[in-house]
């Protein structure tokens, strides 16, 4: 039972207390042992008719406690002199505020004010996003001291050996001690900049688990869970800064789809025949909301807020037949002046062809094969996105080689069946 | 917190000594280090001869080899360096940012080992 109310309080409590813990002790691995020992702690002490009335603030008084301890203990001269400072900040933090810890109503430590608490938060993720570190570096980092999760967790996320993320960890923290990496929010001049960093890093998070290139599985749920989380987060931490919102909104949007994006045998489900009544109607909502928010500032589309506004289109139309396809090239064109990848490039011309046929699609991916805008013969879906237009035009023995093409480059073991049944209609059809 | 900001350019990638420009780039040195200094920052700096200058000694099984030229052939040399004393990364990073190589050349920014 008290475990259950321990689990439920993890989701909510950890970042706090990791982010508060950071900023008074500057060391981002005591922080993280505090915390852990916080929450073991209350998983052993709290009875289900005896549990405190703030949790939060008990957590936090504990972890300060442990943190003390393992500062006092701490043998290493140098390390207990640099301390020093922490350990007064935090034991007035305990002597000002607590008599008992479950006491009602006492004014714990956690009663920093919202704002300061908006700040940990804020200064604890732009610090694992900092753009000292390396990408890997930050998803790591981002996924252990905000989200939570164990480095075991993330490394079968990930697909690595525990060893090498543990190993990635500990490199990430040197770094942030040895080169003093700070962890405090931006300046304003510098906010948006880092921002984008910070955004990238979540998006990044919510790729690798809708992805999955290389699982057996297509969608690693967890990682999206966390995606999402992370991006609710920062917008509700950064209510106006747009591109926050608008990465929140993409992600409920795309997430929204994840029941229906695979069947109950676990194969691929394209957007056109999946079953819509599936989809997330409360993620849907929710996604619009934020992206209606996000609208409410500057005119100029960001990336993420063009890419919403294109998942939302999705999200409305009752059928793929009654997708507004026009306005959706329309995004994608304005996307491709401000990102112009051959990824954005094959989307549009995806839209293309539903928009105004499969031969004015396949015109627009030829044009794109010829200039110069790359890396595409390597892409699956470049191939896949091909083969299903030459299908639709019944050119079967152009879709089957294309199809074959796209079978060669894929490592997803559900996409590897999908392209395998497509060959097959296509030799039938021939 | 000390940081070295180890400078490194391509040979001839910046103006010419003698050109109007190359001129113009010796005040903004002068003025940049004067900042530094404004700022309380400055622990140190000078800037070095070229690599044709250069040798490299090597002592192994307890011979002492010295060699014309720098330790790797790289496209980059070091040219320079600054020790800066300020709070943290990004702090040091702003400063490199600043320095007038960096639009054509490389600023490495290592934090100073402190011993003891």
């Amino acid at each position: 039972m008290s475990q259950s109310i321990v689990a439920q309080l993890f989701a909510e409590e950890w970042p706090k207390l990791v982010a508060t813990l950071v900023r008074e002790l500057g060391d981002v691995d005591l922080a993280e042992d505090a915390a852990q020992q916080a929450f073991i702690e209350a998983a052993d002490k709290w009875k289900p008719d005896n549990t405190p009335d703030r949790p939060g603030a008990w957590l936090m008084t504990t972890a300060r406690r442990r943190a003390i301890d393992v500062i006092r203990r701490n043998a290493d001269l140098r390390r207990k002199l640099e301390s020093m400072e922490a350990d007064a900040r935090l034991t007035s933090h305990i002597n000002g505020a607590t008599s008992g810890w479950f006491a009602a109503g006492t004014p714990g430590p956690s009663d920093d004010t919202g704002h300061q608490l908006v700040d940990d938060q804020l200064a604890l993720i732009f610090g694992c996003c900092h753009p000292s570190l390396n990408t890997e570096a930050q998803v790591a980092l981002t996924l252990r001291q905000v989200c939570g999760l164990s480095t075991r967790q993330i490394a079968s996320a990930f697909l690595t050996p525990e060893a090498t993320m543990a190993k990635r960890l500990v490199r990430a923290k040197t770094k942030i001690r040895e080169a003093a990496v700070p962890f405090t929010v931006p300046e304003a001049d510098q906010l948006e900049e880092r921002l984008e960093s910070v955004l990238a890093v979540v998006y990044l998070i919510y790729t690798e688990g809708h992805a999955a290139a290389d699982a057996a599985s297509l969608i690693r749920g967890d990682l999206c869970d966390e995606a999402r989380w992370l991006a609710d987060l920062m917008a509700n931490l950064l209510p106006d800064q747009p591109e926050a919102l608008s990465l929140s909104a993409l992600l409920d949007l795309s997430d929204a789809r994840r029941p229906a994006r695979v069947d109950a045998e676990g194969h691929l489900v394209l957007l056109a025949d999946q079953d819509r009544s599936l989809w997330d109607a409360e993620l849907i909502a929710r996604g619009r909301q934020r992206l209606a928010a996000a609208e409410r500032f500057d005119p100029l589309a960001g990336t993420y807020r063009l890419q919403a506004a294109i998942a939302l289109a999705h999200a409305e139309a009752a059928s793929e037949a009654e997708t507004d396809w026009a306005q959706i090239v329309s995004y994608y064109d304005m996307l491709y002046t401000l990102e112009p990848s051959a990824v954005v490039a094959l989307n549009r011309a995806a839209a293309v062809s539903k928009a105004k046929g499969p031969d004015a699609g396949l015109a627009t991916l030829d044009a794109l094969d010829d200039s110069a805008t790359n890396g595409l013969g390597n892409y699956r879906y470049y191939h896949a996105a091909r083969a299903d237009m030459l299908r639709q035009l019944q050119r079967w023995n152009e879709a089957e080689a294309a199809y074959r093409r796209a079978l060669d480059l894929t490592t997803n073991q559900s996409e590897h069946e999908f392209l395998s049944d497509r060959i097959e209609h296509c030799r039938q059809q021939r | 917190m000390r940081y070295m900001l180890l400078l490194y350019s391509a040979d001839g990638a910046g103006p010419a000594p003698g050109t109007p420009e190359h001129a113009a780039e010796m005040q903004e040195w002068f003025a940049y280090t004067q900042q530094l200094e404004e700022a309380g920052a400055l622990l140190g700096g000078e800037p070095l001869h070229g690599i044709d200058t250069a040798t490299t000694v090597q002592v192994r099984e307890g011979k002492t080899l010295s060699t014309d030229g720098p330790f790797a052939e790289t496209k980059e040399t070091l040219g320079g360096f600054y020790m800066i004393d300020v709070d943290n990364i990004d702090q040091a990073t702003e400063w490199a940012a600043k320095i007038p190589l960096a639009p054509y050349g490389s600023v490495e920014v290592r934090p100073v080992m402190e011993l003891g």
